[in-house]
């Protein structure tokens, strides 16, 4: 039972990372972005929830109606002001320019909020559990945390398929210059791209910060997993990375239930076991490069 | 009219000779600098090494790792394994370790080859993140409490002159390797290659197995210069701050010195490092700012003048103090 329980909580932690792991898919798909400071910002946005929630008295969950828009509005300059120069050259400088923003927003944090770790006063919401049996209990906080990523993961599959915008993403992934030619403003959909990115993950932030306690350095291990997730997944695809975040999350899950020590270290073996195995991922289109 | 090819300039043989006179002042600074001076060398040297060799990967055979911090931190711990727990010389360990990153670079490369660009940078941390992870599992090196270095029956003196020398020859070491490298037919591979993959493929350039050996190289001289560093530190811990297998310890600072001082230049990364180590011993009561500011120069300096500073001085006095590049003379 105890297992079945490692399983469980494994799947909604899932669902976590691949709400993680959503913009980096985004931002790689759209423009071969791969943003380092991806973690940072997220994290970012749990602290900027903590001052809003504190200042205001608010519960952090209704801060996000302030906190989305701003990490939505934040992506979309961003990538204006400092991604757009990176695309498209010498992957040196796009790795410099993240990991170095990635650096910046670490040190910004420690500055401001000092190194001590901080939580997100979410009420009896974090506590509150759907008592299954004796040793299955389902939190509601990672509940609706998991459903919160199907629902975002779903939204944007909906975006991309039906609307016109979406094709355009579509269209600019395949090929940009061939959609520049064909009148789109691909800026355009690089900065719309960014702004949807780090909207969904300043949203993972704030969710991760309400059931565990960070600290401004936690930002690169979310970067990490979230980046797991995608491999595993199999890049290009949304689905994939909903599967690749459970998978990682279970495989931490049932290292912890072994032996607490080993949760993160099995989900890096399950890792690099599908990189050797199975470069494309579970269900990739594409070459991993 | 007859043509020829050169690579030496005036400049560059007068460099040459200033340079060899400068490493010969030097070798002899245990018997006129301070130990102050002489410690914060060795800190010095190996950030050195460390910048070259990161550049040697990402400036000349475009590999971009953000994992080298577990070479280092290999590095450290083979040494702290084999002189605590298997008794070996001091000295001789610290050449063992860099034999073992160099070893273990092997299935690492040959797992994260399979990504690229940005996404074999991320990789790498990962297996640095895993290696650090096993590392805090082992109980006989501290585990994550850290350890030290077990020195008894090394003459303390004699140890830190030691130490000096061996960051000397990691340090100059590292500058000469990555000049007789490039001036090699390796060399000339990793360049074409950086500068048109398919071109290069084309002309019978190995791709795989000329970045895969930079890499081993590389991996080596990372773990010798992280031995060296903990061979006078003396105490080691696994994460944190200033950490063996820390990102923000090592790596970080590293592709700041390296871009700032001149990505793809063998000068710029010694600049670089000298710059960063001077002014952050300057401002060590704001090391968060420092770091900050650091960063942010970094970011500019990617974005915006992408040669850094030994970049940008060639290409507006056309110095080359080590002529890599082939010149066509009357």
């Amino acid at each position: 039972m105890v297992w079945t329980n490692a399983v469980i909580q494994g799947i909604l932690l899932g669902g976590l990372y691949a709400l993680f792991a959503t913009g980096l898919s985004l931002a790689f798909g759209v423009m071969r972005l791969v943003n380092l400071a991806h973690g940072d910002l997220a994290i970012f946005a749990a602290f900027m929830t903590l001052s809003i929630s504190q200042t205001l008295k608010i519960n952090p969950l209704v801060a996000l109606l302030i906190v989305i828009p701003a990490a939505f509005v934040v992506g979309y300059i961003l990538q204006r002001l400092i991604f757009d120069r990176v695309v498209g050259v010498d992957p040196a400088f796009q790795i410099v320019a993240t990991f170095g923003l990635g650096i910046v927003i670490q040190n910004a944090l420690l500055e401001k909020y000092t190194a001590d770790t901080q939580g997100l006063n979410v009420g009896t919401l974090k506590t509150s559990t759907i008592k299954v049996n004796d040793t299955i209990g389902i939190g509601w906080l990672p509940l609706l945390t998991f459903i919160t990523a199907v629902v975002v993961l779903g939204s944007l599959a909906l975006f991309l398929k039906r609307t016109k915008l979406g094709r355009a993403f579509r269209a600019t992934s395949d090929d940009a210059d061939a959609a520049r030619l064909m009148g789109i403003d691909v800026k355009r959909v690089f900065a719309v791209a960014m702004a949807l990115a780090i909207a969904t993950v300043a949203l993972a932030g704030v969710l991760f910060g309400a059931r565990s306690s960070f600290d401004p350095f936690v930002g690169p291990a979310r970067l990490i997993y979230a980046f797991e997730a995608v491999i595993i997944g199999g890049l290009g695809s949304l689905w994939g990375t909903l599967a690749g975040g459970i998978t990682l999350g279970v495989a931490q899950a049932i290292g912890r239930q072994i032996n607490p020590q080993w949760g993160e270290l099995f989900g890096h073996f399950v890792f690099l076991a599908v990189l050797v195995l199975r470069p494309t991922g579970m269900f990739g289109k594409v070459q991993t490069r | 009219m007859t043509m020829r090819v050169v690579r030496g300039t005036v400049t560059s043989r007068i460099f040459a000779v200033v340079a060899i006179a400068l490493v010969v002042i030097l070798a002899f600074l245990p018997s006129w600098g301070s130990i102050s001076l002489q410690r914060k060398m060795v800190e010095l040297l190996t950030l050195i090494a460390l910048a070259v060799m990161w550049n040697l990967l990402a400036g000349f055979a475009g590999v971009v790792s953000v994992g080298q911090q577990a070479f280092v931190g290999l590095g450290a711990y083979s040494m702290i394994s084999f002189v605590n727990v298997h008794h070996q010389n001091l000295y001789w360990s610290v050449l063992y370790s860099g034999l073992v990153a160099a070893m273990l670079s092997i299935p690492i490369g040959l797992i994260a080859f399979r990504l690229r660009g940005s996404y074999f940078a991320i990789g790498t941390w990962v297996v640095a993140e895993a290696i650090s992870l096993i590392v805090i599992l082992q109980k006989s090196v501290g585990a994550g409490n850290g350890v030290s270095l077990k020195v008894s029956g090394y003459a303390l003196a004699t140890r830190q002159d030691n130490s000096y020398w061996f960051a000397l020859v990691v340090g100059v070491g590292a500058v000469l390797l990555t000049y007789v490298v490039l001036r090699s037919r390796l060399g000339l591979q990793m360049q074409a290659i950086r500068d048109s993959e398919d071109g290069a493929r084309g002309l019978g350039a190995n791709v795989y197995r000329t970045r895969f050996l930079v890499w081993v190289l590389a991996a080596f001289w990372t773990g010798l210069a992280g031995a060296t560093y903990y061979l006078q530190q003396l105490r080691v811990q696994p994460a944190g701050t200033g950490g063996a297998f820390s990102v923000v310890q090592w790596t970080a600072p590293i592709i700041f010195i390296v871009v700032i001082g001149g990505i793809g230049t063998i000068e710029g990364p010694v600049i670089g490092a000298i710059l960063y180590y001077v002014l952050r011993d300057r401002f060590k009561d704001h090391q968060t700012v420092y770091l900050i500011s650091m960063g942010l120069l970094a970011i500019a300096v990617a974005l915006l003048l992408q040669g850094g500073i030994w970049g940008t001085i060639r290409r507006k006095l056309g110095v080359d103090l080590f002529p890599v590049r082939r010149r066509l003379v009357d």
